[in-house]
């Protein structure tokens, strides 16, 4: 899960790590007010998940309150890659005098966190790494034993030459590697962290990705979660306990276990379709389930035949195909739909599938092949 | 023959009294799997499907010499289950369970590792060892006795390729399914090991998908250390990046885990990659052939060069063959 620029700031302030003061604003007056009251220049920053705000005009200077609430006024409401801005942070504006970056993430290579720092920052740090890989410096810490003060000055140490810079730094990045932890995040990030002509070291941004599988002990980090700033049909399947991503094809896909789900996608694309979503309806077959794929599928206008793809193994086929029964009585679905049915309970969902005149049973890459063609794409 | 569980293996089911350990206590029983304990807090001296339950695993060690165990606990106390397992002195760890916070793996898997146990998961549907043991929940009529190991990220597309193998009269050895987490206990170069050293196992499947380097990896592994043919298969070349595919690890983040870098990874490597899960079978045919005219030519030391190249020539043919149809 993703959480916002000034919700990682708050968790990283409660840290004691140091951010610029600021505030969330909904409105062009509230951003006047934030920056009235912090009575100095002011960055107006929009908060969407989305990296390369500042590029596509969502990161604006403001020298008065005045021109904050011109700016909140413009900025709110924006669409950036897609999104549409519904808030930003007032914060107060820094002189900077060098950009660096921190970031921790989880390394699956090494099973360990590694920490990366770079003197090169407020830039992509992805672009870094392929270009200057040798301005980036990484540390895998053991999880066992936990991050060393000394190995943070280390890393620090490769970011500044001024002694209390490097303090400052060392301490930051100790305090960035504990909410790593303390928040079952899998990815924290300062960038750019700088330095102020007061010789202050400032995380300047924040980014923080929380791993799903932690949010049930992260009930705070849990609610800080922007329905607004999703897909309503993902938000949707994810309360009806699916997993769902919204693609722009037209062949609805309904799938049981994610891998399934992937390859049964890819075959529509080399079979010269487009799938239309990725969902997964999970190991238990309750034909609830199914009820609500259907009606997350039939919502997307783009949609124009719906392929269901079940491989029987803990998932009862029967089980399945009442969930579509069910679901042929209450949407009455206008697409065509093409199921595969195969393995646990095989021929008791066929008999049950018959009541709808819908076929089962057939190979998987006829299944697909067929609906391709009921949705009446052009082969390429 | 087959890696990691055998008749022998003495095993435990750790949640055995939940709805899904009982339920599969007495799959794994009636496949004929050696269970001999289940594990639940509170509920010794019970049994389940005619299985002593014990309170705690080191009790259930000492009574039953168990050395393997599968956890069906959930994700807030899976990673005590396996703390608890490894103290008891379990060698052979599989744990179910989906949502395991990837930061207590992060901290179990040095503990198992130094402790000489192995874990295959979390995440994961299990292993089985045809017509000898299987630990999760594989579904076991799908399988056939044969030569073929597989191994595999994911849970439904292994039995969809394992299906497409037992149709086409492929047995199996082992199947395996290393979860689809981020950070897992058993990676696919553990199992490609395993699967080498297995004088039963004369050919490989193994079905990645996109999200993190395993797969890279792997293939290089194979180029140096595998001489039994392997097959391959990559899902999620339709995924946008950023998004989470379902498994917590199926994510392309920051230009990486690409299905398509897989693809270039494991050609270089000269492993063929089914376009489809049905297509599998076919390329394995194709690559035992192969293999087989390489062998018997390569008796000969003066034919040894002329043998290696149709080698060659026909992997290059399966790689073209397979990208054309993408």
């Amino acid at each position: 899960m993703k959480i916002h620029e000034y919700q990682a700031k708050q968790i990283f302030a409660e840290a004691g790590i140091p951010v610029p003061p600021g505030k969330v604003a909904t409105s062009p007056l509230e951003a006047y007010t934030i920056a009235e009251e912090l009575n100095k220049p002011v960055m107006v920053k929009s908060q969407v998940h989305v990296g390369g705000r500042g590029k596509a005009g969502g990161i604006k200077y403001a020298e008065s309150a005045e021109a904050a609430k011109v700016l909140a006024q413009k900025i709110l409401g924006m669409d950036i890659k897609g999104l549409t801005v519904k808030k930003v942070l007032v914060t107060a504006a820094e002189d900077i005098i060098s950009e660096s970056y921190v970031g921790i993430i989880l390394d699956r290579a090494t099973k360990r966190p590694v920490i990366m720092v770079s003197p090169a920052g407020g830039v992509d740090i992805e672009q870094v790494a392929k270009d200057t890989p040798e301005k980036i410096f990484k540390l895998a810490v053991d999880p066992e034993q936990g991050l060393r003060a000394y190995q943070a000055r280390d890393l620090a140490s490769k970011l500044y030459r001024d002694m209390s810079q490097v303090r400052q730094a060392a301490d930051i990045i100790m305090k960035l590697y504990k909410v790593f932890w303390d928040v079952d995040s899998s990815l924290v990030e300062i960038n750019p962290l700088v330095t102020t002509p007061g010789g202050n070291v400032v995380a300047l941004d924040a980014k923080l990705n929380v791993d799903d599988n932690g949010l049930f002990r992260q009930g705070d980090i849990a609610k800080m979660r922007d329905i607004d700033s999703e897909d309503p049909a993902e938000v949707e399947a994810r309360e009806a306990d699916l997993s769902f991503v919204k693609l722009d094809g037209s062949i609805g896909c309904i799938v049981n276990g994610a891998g399934l789900a992937m390859a049964t996608m890819d075959l529509v694309k080399r079979y010269g379709g487009d799938p239309a979503n990725f969902l997964d309806i999970g190991g238990s077959s309750s034909p609830q389930k199914v009820l609500s794929a259907f009606k997350i599928i039939l919502a997307d206008p783009n949609v124009k035949a719906i392929l269901i793809n079940i491989f029987g193994g803990i998932t009862r086929c029967d089980d399945v195909a009442r969930g579509i029964v069910d679901a042929f009585k209450e949407f009455k679905p206008e697409v065509p739909v093409v199921v595969r049915l195969t393995g646990t309970n095989e021929k008791e969902a066929a008999k049950i599938l018959k009541a709808v005149n819908l076929p089962a049973g057939e190979t998987l890459d006829e299944v697909v092949k067929k609906a391709i063609e009921l949705a009446g794409v052009e082969r390429e | 023959m087959s890696i990691f569980i055998n008749k022998k293996t003495r095993t435990l089911i750790q949640g055995i009294t939940g709805r899904d350990g009982s339920f599969h206590a007495e799959q794994m029983k009636n496949y004929g799997t050696n269970v001999v304990g289940g594990v639940t807090p509170g509920k010794g001296g019970t049994k389940v499907a005619g299985i002593p339950v014990f309170n705690t695993v080191a009790e259930a060690v000492k009574e039953t010499k168990a050395n393997a165990t599968v956890v069906y606990v959930p994700p807030a106390f899976a990673v005590d289950a396996v703390y608890e397992a490894v103290d008891a002195g379990i060698k052979m760890i599989v744990c179910i369970t989906e949502g395991v916070p990837a930061n207590d793996m992060m901290k179990v898997y040095p503990y198992v590792k130094a402790h000489g146990a192995r874990m295959i998961g979390p995440n994961c549907p299990g292993l089985i060892s045809v017509d000898e043991a299987k630990m999760g929940i594989m579904p076991g009529n799908i399988c056939k006795k044969g030569s073929v190991g597989v191994v595999s990220r994911s849970g439904t597309l292994t039995y969809e390729a394992i299906w497409a193998l037992t149709l086409a009269g492929m047995g199996q050895t082992t199947c395996i399914g290393i979860g689809g987490d981020q950070v897992i206990g058993t990676n696919f170069i553990d199992c490609l090991e395993a699967f080498q050293a297995d004088r039963a196992t004369k050919s490989i499947v193994m079905l990645g998908e996109i999200g993190g380097s395993d797969e890279e990896d792997a293939a290089k592994f194979i180029k140096k250390y595998v001489t039994k043919p392997v097959v391959s298969f990559i899902a999620g070349q339709t995924a946008p990046p950023g998004k989470r595919m379902g498994h917590a690890g199926a994510i392309i983040s920051g230009g990486s885990g690409l299905a398509a870098d897989k693809i270039v990874a494991l050609n270089k490597a000269g492993i063929p990659v089914a376009g489809s899960p049905t297509e599998i079978p076919v390329l394995l045919m194709e690559a035992l052939k192969t293999k087989k005219v390489a062998k018997s030519t390569a008796k000969k030391p003066v034919a040894k060069k002329a043998a290696a190249k149709p080698k060659k020539k026909v992997a290059k043919k399966t790689t073209k063959k397979t990208t054309k149809k993408k």
